[in-house]
């Protein structure tokens, strides 16, 4: 918990820094390029999508931000700290206080119940059970999903699971919301429903959002800023004005 | 993660995959059966051994003798020893003297002596020894038939079984059926058997010769010198019928028929020593041949004997014996305990392949996990704790299942036993030890297996783990 704190009175207005960022994979003989000397600031506060066709390394770069892989050169920094140069024990840390993820397969486990699922970083963060408990409802609660703590996830629509990986992805008050491909295994109607939700965390609680997407429509709708990848690199980057609050299409 | 979270999320995945886990469960107790009967049986054989040891009275008792005796028990003492003449008597205030030698519990003579006993007006000589009330708790009196003496000086007799077959005529067949005791006992207990013997009577009976002697005894020698051998009966009631030998170390010694010691002495029956003795044992005191002294444990026997061989008497136990008698069983239960390891190393293989395989296909999940924070070690300890969750369950059903494993080894080998008509014991013991080091075997056995599942599950690289369809 003290991390969170120290996270929180960052007077940083950067949530994510990168600086010639690059993440090479070796495959046999050839070196695959996923990030090849990406340098980005993303604004506290701000609704960004990473836009690009598949294998252009939109979510190699997320996974860099997200602390699950680690850069192969360049730094990436967020809330001022370098994750290059955190131990595995602290990016574990990270991952748990600092950022949210949301996936496109939804990633619950299957063999837990919701509010199980989404009280299962908090057990990581060792919080004790009764709170865990008022917690995980609260989450549930909030995505609309309070009814169905016990359930299972294969009982639920996508759209449920994906609400409920939202909630497991704020119980621990993350400052950063990564998401990639949210809506992709949804239809389009429960995949505006995902989308509102992101932007009312982002303006609500003040949550940065990076949404790594192929639908350079749901980026138009709800991105404050496009990034555009292709082969590792960032070949466009321009600011956006998205639908009003409340919009749907 | 807290121990509480982590127990509660192994149990549920090893519930998720019950069958298998089940499986590998029931391998650590297959293991922790074997390992818990072989070693049980180990343990009750010991216990069973030195049960009958100790209450043999083989490995707490030290028989003193005098070196005027003779009857030295090894060369070296014949050698180091005090030389024959030196040696001190061993009378009644030596006897009181080892009795009050620390640990020692008690020390009575050994009074025994060949006579000649009627029974139906048959004459049947045999080997008569005292024995003291304390002999009522040895093992040789277990399957006795009537009971033992009313009293320390109760007119009364046990008869060794031998001997009441002896007299009632009756010579067990060659290789036939043995009668029982029992069968034995019942025409036996409560006649009466008349008891011929030799009395030694001081002749310092004179009013001269009793004053001075109990005074100086020593200066007396000369005077007390004499004593005259009266011929005696003694009517002894038959108490008991005993099935085994209390004495079978005393070999061609042995007694077949047993008084209490106080009757015994009471009578003073001329013994073998009172000749050789003639010339100190001329005063009141008695002089025995020999002395059995009852030590606490078997573990003071040295001392004790160190002791006693400082006061100048000869001794003899058969602490040599119980040692490596103690070894034996070391060794059997090293054996024992290997052979029972060996399914449980079996079975910690088992405990591998099943992490492995969960590893396998729990990849996504372990990913997902370390991307809503787990940390390495957190997925390290909660594949430990499934490992050491089916450790504990295993070896909790694999005590139940060794338990009853050798209860119907017992079992059987008491069937068998009573077909060869001998009597029941317990071979096996399962003693609370062994259950609480079973299953902390089987924990840690298993967690030993769960080291390489675990450490793999920690390192996976989540970005790929997540990728795993």
């Amino acid at each position: 918990m003290a991390t969170l704190t120290a996270v929180s009175s960052s007077t940083s207005t950067f949530a994510v820094r990168t600086e010639n960022l690059c993440r090479h994979y070796r495959m046999g003989e050839a070196s695959i390029r996923a990030v090849d000397g990406v340098s980005l600031d993303i604004r506290a506060g701000k609704f960004v999508a990473l836009l690009g066709s598949s294998g252009s390394g939109k979510s190699s770069l997320l996974n860099l931000i997200a602390g699950l892989d680690r850069p192969t050169s360049g730094s990436v920094v967020v809330q001022d700290r370098d994750l290059a140069k955190l131990s595995r024990e602290e990016l574990a840390k990270y991952r748990l206080h600092v950022v949210g993820m949301v996936f496109q397969s939804f990633n619950l486990i299957a063999s837990m119940t919701l509010a199980e699922n989404v009280e299962l970083p908090l057990r990581f963060a060792e919080v004790d059970r009764s709170r865990r408990d008022d917690l995980a409802r609260e989450a549930l609660e909030r995505v609309g999903l309070g009814a169905r703590m016990n359930h299972r996830p294969s009982e639920l629509s996508g759209g449920e699971q994906q609400r409920a990986a939202l909630a497991r992805a704020l119980i621990n008050r993350p400052k950063l919301l990564l998401a990639d491909e949210p809506t992709g295994n949804l239809d389009s109607h429960t995949g505006t429903e995902i989308m509102n939700m992101l932007r009312q965390f982002n303006r609500e609680l003040g949550m940065t959002v990076v949404m790594v997407t192929h639908e350079r429509a749901l980026a138009e709708r709800y991105a404050e800023r496009m990034i555009f990848l292709a082969d590792g690199k960032v070949i466009d980057d321009q600011p956006n004005q998205p639908e009003s609050a409340g919009g749907n299409a | 993660m807290k121990v509480p979270d982590l127990t509660e999320l192994a149990l549920r995945n090893l519930r998720e995959s019950f069958l298998r886990n089940s499986l590998t469960t029931v391998g650590i107790s297959v293991g922790v059966a074997s390992l818990v009967a072989m070693l049980s049986l180990g343990i009750g054989l010991q216990q069973l051994a030195s049960r009958r040891l100790v209450k043999s009275g083989l490995f707490d008792t030290i028989v003193v003798t005098s070196r005027r005796e003779m009857r030295g028990m090894s060369r070296e003492e014949e050698r180091n020893g005090p030389t024959a003449g030196e040696s001190r008597i061993l009378d009644e205030s030596a006897r009181r003297e080892i009795e009050k030698l620390p640990n020692v519990i008690e020390a009575y003579p050994d009074i025994r002596f060949v006579t000649e006993l009627r029974y139906e007006d048959k004459p049947h000589l045999t080997m008569i020894s005292a024995l003291p009330e304390s002999a009522k708790s040895n093992d040789a009196f277990e399957g006795m038939q009537g009971g033992f003496f009313s009293s320390d000086a109760a007119p009364e007799a046990v008869l060794q079984k031998s001997f009441a077959e002896e007299l009632l005529g009756k010579t067990p067949p060659l290789g036939g059926q043995e009668p029982s005791v029992a069968d034995l006992a019942k025409p036996l207990l409560g006649k009466e058997l008349l008891m011929r013997y030799a009395q030694r009577e001081s002749s310092q009976a004179t009013p001269q010769g009793t004053t001075s002697t109990r005074q100086n005894p020593e200066d007396n020698n000369l005077a007390a010198a004499s004593y005259s051998v009266v011929s005696r009966e003694q009517k002894l009631k038959i108490i008991g019928v005993a099935d085994l030998d209390p004495e079978s170390m005393r070999g061609p010694m042995r007694a077949k028929v047993f008084l209490p010691l106080k009757l015994a002495q009471s009578l003073h029956v001329m013994q073998p020593t009172d000749l050789r003795e003639i010339s100190h044992a001329a005063s009141d005191e008695p002089v025995y041949s020999s002395v059995s002294a009852r030590v606490k444990s078997p573990a003071q026997i040295q001392a004790v004997e160190d002791a006693i061989k400082k006061m100048g008497f000869t001794t003899f136990s058969l602490l040599d014996a119980s040692q490596s008698l103690r070894t034996f069983f070391k060794v059997l239960d090293l054996f024992l305990g290997i052979f029972g390891s060996l399914a449980l190393a079996v079975a910690s293989i088992g405990i591998v392949n099943t992490l492995v395989m969960a590893i396998l296909e729990r990849r996504r999940e372990i990913g997902v996990m370390k991307a809503i924070g787990a940390s390495d070690s957190d997925v390290k300890r909660l594949f430990f704790a499934e490992a050491g969750a089916m450790g504990i369950l295993g070896g909790m059903v694999g005590v139940g299942l060794g338990w009853a494993i050798g209860r119907v080894i017992n079992i059987g080998t008491n069937i068998y036993l009573k077909r060869q008509s001998l009597p029941p014991d317990n071979f096996w013991a399962v003693p609370w030890w062994l259950v609480a080091a079973a299953i902390m075997f089987s924990f840690l056995v298993s967690l030993i297996s769960g080291l390489y599942p675990a450490g793999r599950a920690a390192r996976l690289d989540p970005v790929q783990a997540l990728r795993y369809e």
